[in-house]
């Protein structure tokens, strides 16, 4: 009968097991469907160069890193450094997908911009960031209204896709990049995407 | 509501982040009426009302326990905006529906289809209330079919007496 009374006791620790584990769970990380499909093709004005479009297509062959990005992210500003680093000395082809950068802005208002002037704003503003933070992209492209990313299944910003030489994503990563991020989780499966390709 | 700006959380300020959402989403009401909405409808009253009745059955993906419909972030006037367009050009409930699913995942949907990485989500409130219930019967059962124990003749006695109203019962 003594055994009867250790049941709310047990009941009790795995309730406490249960929110332990789930404490630690993110909520606000959705795993995307999009892993695993091709990543889809687009094609947008670059930072650089805004008579030029660009996209998926121009990678093609090689891997890479999608960078989701806008200089009024904070958690941007974070993972740039390790971005420029990435870019820099361990040669990661990253291309920049800067999302809504003037109507994502909750303290701008951009409704009352032609769409020339947005894009101007935005130019500019990129631009601007770019050269003071580094730019570790090969390119970046505008998506102004923010369709592209929803192609792309993303709900905030920094979010990174790592696309194989085929242009398939193979992994998502939500939020902003640092050292342990790439070390333990993204950088092994760049080894294994770049490994794979010779 | 984005991970950037407001929530300079990232993952690593996780709480932080986590509280301040929670916080957003409360009270996001309460500023939004001063901004002027974004998410614009359009002309066509009767696609505005479906529109609105999918919006309802859709996840925002930022503020996670609101619909599209209802939630003030961005992404979830883009989204909304996304579906207006959708049906005004002719596409069905299920097609805007698949092109969200697509892109986000089951989480979007408020009603997730019945899969195998699901049914612990959809069996699971059937299968802790058949548990309640024969938790429930075990213990009546047990209950019921403890004896009472049989009284001596002294005490019959004295419960006739006491149940006919007659003599009182002595204390001693």
């Amino acid at each position: 009968m003594k055994l009867k009374y250790l049941i709310p006791f047990l009941i009790f620790v795995t309730l406490v097991a249960l929110f332990a584990y789930a404490f630690r769970l993110d909520p606000r990380e959705v795993p995307s469907p999009l892993v695993g499909k091709p990543a889809s093709a687009f094609a947008l004005p670059r930072v650089d160069a805004p008579g030029t479009l660009a996209g998926p297509a121009d990678l093609r062959g090689q891997p890479w890193l999608l960078n989701v990005w806008a200089t009024w992210c904070v958690a941007c500003r974070e993972e740039h450094a390790m971005l420029v680093r990435l870019a820099r000395e361990e040669g990661v082809p990253i291309v920049g997908l800067n999302y809504k950068e003037i109507r994502g802005d909750a303290e701008l208002d951009a409704s009352r911009l032609s769409p020339q002037e947005e894009r101007e704003a935005a130019l500019l503003r990129a631009r601007t960031w770019l050269a003071q933070h580094g730019d570790p992209y090969r390119f970046s492209v505008l998506d102004l209204d923010g369709r592209v990313a929803i192609d792309y299944g993303v709900y905030g910003v920094p979010e990174t896709f790592l696309i194989d030489a085929e242009g398939v994503i193979r992994y998502k990563h939500v939020g902003p990049i640092d050292e342990r991020a790439w070390r333990e989780v993204l950088q092994p499966k760049w080894a294994a995407l770049v490994g794979g390709k010779r | 509501m984005r991970r950037g700006k407001k929530h300079e959380s990232g993952r690593s300020g996780l709480a932080r982040g986590i509280a301040a959402v929670v916080v957003a989403c409360c009270f996001g009401f309460a500023w939004a009426a001063e901004e002027p909405p974004k998410a614009q409808p359009v002309g066509d009253p009767a696609i505005e009302a479906r529109a609105l009745k999918l919006g309802h059955e859709l996840r925002c993906l930022v503020c996670q326990n609101q619909s599209i419909a209802e939630s003030n972030a961005e992404l979830a006037h883009d989204l909304m905006n996304q579906v207006r367009e959708q049906l005004a050009a002719g596409k069905s409930e299920e097609e805007v529906r698949a092109y969200l699913v697509a892109r986000y995942g089951d989480f979007v949907l408020y009603q997730p289809p019945l899969k195998a990485s699901t049914v612990a989500l959809w069996a699971g409130p059937f299968v802790l209330a058949l548990a309640g219930v024969l938790a429930l019967w075990r213990v009546l059962r047990r209950r019921s079919r403890e004896e009472m124990p049989a009284l001596s003749a002294e005490e019959a006695a004295r419960a006739q007496t006491l149940l006919r109203g007659e003599g009182k019962e002595e204390r001693s």
